[in-house]
């Protein structure tokens, strides 16, 4: 009997995109140029570059809230443009953090963080739980019932992740989400976006100017002028 | 909940202009209740004067209005014979004008007519009706501004008559009246022998059907109607309806002009929550049933406040006493319904683009700006 021989397992691949060109105003500014990026399940990826490469707009393409010109996208192994319908991507698969919080200032924290669990028809009881967890999670849990306006720029970003993870998605797409914190709260912040990524097995990619935070990821992905630098996992 | 929250929390944002948005769907729906009442009431008091007392009425086909219709006295001779006829009562409608008062309906009438007998005779008696050939009886309000009363003599049109009576009616028009016996007003119109109308009380209902073939066979240039047949079918009330119904529906169209701007201004001010709630898996069917959500409950609110609106009006119309007995206040749940889902109709429609703009929102675009 031969001994069966063991490969390392490599954790699946769940977001891709292959040779994404993506240009604006009818061809004029061509912003993506054959984008090849992939990432793997539970992997905290750190997309670095100057300002105006792209950075915004390939998170913007993974996530389904763009197309892009030629080229393809997949989630989970599934091309973007079969995947059943790109709400359901957004409802269940993936969750966006932003720069600006983007949350709605009238609404309480735990309002705004129901968003998402109203817009897919999660019960309510069950929300309220996953929020519960969440908020504890972020220590916020203080403040569910406080409106968004009379929170601090850090809570409100925390508040911003409570509510991506609302779904439990497994992609967290997060565009520059400590880039409006001072240094401190934005260390904070960002390593408790690590650390909720790890305990959840979330795959994060996250936009990012700092390359203090971008050394914390697994992986750091340099862009420049519409490319990717990075040798490519497989 | 969180759902109406949205919706609510914009209209509280705002509150100013759903306020005016919330008053103009109220004013037109006011409007449109107190003249669709208002003359809903005009026309049952009209077919009222008709219809007293009687089923069916006969008068000269094809004429647009009951004032141009002539009626030969051959044929109420001969109708009042029919033994399925219980009784026929010839009216003639006539307008004159006194000196401070443009318009006074006069009905020439037999001393046998239903409204004499039903009518609570304030001054002198139906016995003495038609004694003299100028004597007439005048309905109360009729009497009181033509300061008239028993045995005066009154200046009516280019005639003076004899007082001979003062009748109290519950039905305005008839109580601004003056009755006169027929001969006088055939005299008085220039309608030698003929009559308006002719109301006919049958033996027995089951005779409509073979009374009108009768009418038909006998009498091709007139026309049996029942009376809710003829209100139905007055082309003079079918105009009044017809204004009624355009004007109301002008003012909610108004109102809906007014709730569509509010509803446009309200998406475009809200281009980035709308984009949020995009990326965190709103549906456009979502999107747009938060828009029209909203402007159907600006309308609701707007219905209900111009439902109590237009019914204070018209309880104060009410009180009124020169109106008494022409405005009929009594507010049909039919019409109340109807203007509810106008309204509701309007508030949908004033939410068609701007739904449809919302639901055409990119995120990605709406949250590049601040
Ligand atoms: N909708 C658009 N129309 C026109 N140009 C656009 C549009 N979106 C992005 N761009 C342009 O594409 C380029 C890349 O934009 P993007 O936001 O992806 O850059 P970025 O790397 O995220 O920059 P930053 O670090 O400043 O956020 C920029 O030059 C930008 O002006
Ligand atoms: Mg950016």
């Amino acid at each position: 009997m031969k001994p069966p021989t063991i490969h390392p397992i490599e954790p699946r691949i769940v977001l891709r995109a292959s040779e994404v060109w993506k240009s604006y105003d009818d061809g004029s500014i061509t912003v993506l140029k054959g984008v090849d990026f992939a990432a793997r399940e539970g992997q905290t990826v750190a997309l670095c570059g100057p300002s105006g490469c792209g950075k915004s707009t390939l998170l913007h393409l993974l996530g389904g809230l763009d197309e892009p010109d030629r080229g393809s996208v997949a989630v989970n192994s599934t091309e973007l443009s079969r995947h059943r319908s790109r709400l359901n991507l957004l409802r269940y698969d993936i969750g966006f953090v932003f720069q600006l919080h983007n949350l709605i200032p009238d609404l309480t924290l735990q309002e705004n963080c129901l968003i998402p669990t109203v817009a897919a028809g999660i019960n309510r009881g069950a929300a309220l739980a996953r929020l519960k967890h969440l908020t504890d999670r972020t220590g916020l849990s203080h403040r569910l019932h406080h409106r968004i306006q009379k929170l601090s720029g850090g809570e409100r970003q925390r508040t911003a992740l409570c509510r991506a993870l609302m779904n439990s998605p497994r992609i967290l797409l997060a565009d520059e989400p400590t880039g409006s914190l001072d240094e401190e709260t934005s260390s904070t912040v960002f390593q408790l976006l690590l650390d909720i990524a790890a305990t959840e097995g979330v795959t994060l990619v996250m936009a990012t100017h700092d390359r203090a935070l971008a050394a914390r990821c697994d992986r750091l992905v340099d862009m420049h002028d519409g490319r990717i630098r990075e040798p490519q996992p497989d | 909940m969180i759902f109406l929250k949205l919706i609510l929390t914009n209209l509280l944002r705002h509150r100013i202009r759903s306020l005016i948005s919330i008053a103009g769907i109220a004013f037109s729906v006011a409007a449109m209740l107190t003249i669709v009442t208002i003359l809903q009431g005009a026309v049952g008091m009209f077919s009222g004067i008709l219809s007293s007392d009687s089923q069916i009425i006969v008068f000269e086909r094809n004429v647009s209005d009951l004032f141009f219709s002539n009626v030969p006295a051959s044929a109420l001779t001969e109708i009042s014979t029919w033994p399925i006829v219980q009784h026929a009562d010839p009216v003639l409608f006539g307008v004159v004008t006194s000196s401070d008062h443009p318009i006074i309906t006069c009905f020439g009438i037999t001393a046998a007519d239903a409204r004499l007998r039903k009518a609570t005779w304030l001054e002198g008696s139906r016995a003495n009706f038609a004694r003299q050939p100028d004597d007439v009886v005048l309905g109360q309000r009729a009497a009181e501004f033509l300061h008239a009363h028993l045995n005066s003599s009154v200046a009516i049109g280019n005639g003076t008559f004899h007082v001979a009576g003062i009748i109290q009616t519950a039905n305005g028009f008839e109580d601004g009246g003056v009755f006169m016996p027929l001969p006088a007003a055939q005299d008085f119109f220039h309608k030698p022998g003929a009559s308006s109308v002719i109301t006919i009380k049958l033996s027995d209902k089951k005779f409509v059907d073979e009374f009108k073939q009768r009418i038909k066979a006998h009498y091709p240039d007139l026309i049996a109607l029942e009376d809710a047949e003829f209100t139905r079918s007055y082309s003079q009330f079918k105009i009044l309806k017809a204004t009624a119904w355009t004007v109301g529906g002008c003012g909610l169209l108004l109102g809906g002009l007014g709730v569509a701007n509010t509803m446009i201004m309200s998406v475009f001010t809200r281009i980035r929550e709308i984009a949020i709630l995009r990326v965190n898996g709103f549906s456009n069917l979502q999107i747009a049933t938060m828009i029209f959500g909203e402007s159907a409950l600006v309308s609701v609110f707007g219905a209900i406040t111009g439902l109590l609106l237009g019914a204070a009006f018209l309880w104060v119309l009410k009180l009124i006493p020169a109106l008494h007995g022409y405005v009929d206040v009594t507010i049909q749940p039919f019409i109340v319904l109807t203007v509810i889902v106008l309204a509701f109709l309007t508030g949908v429609a004033g939410a068609l683009y701007p739904a449809m703009y919302a639901m055409r929102i990119r995120a990605v675009e709406a949250l590049r700006f601040e």
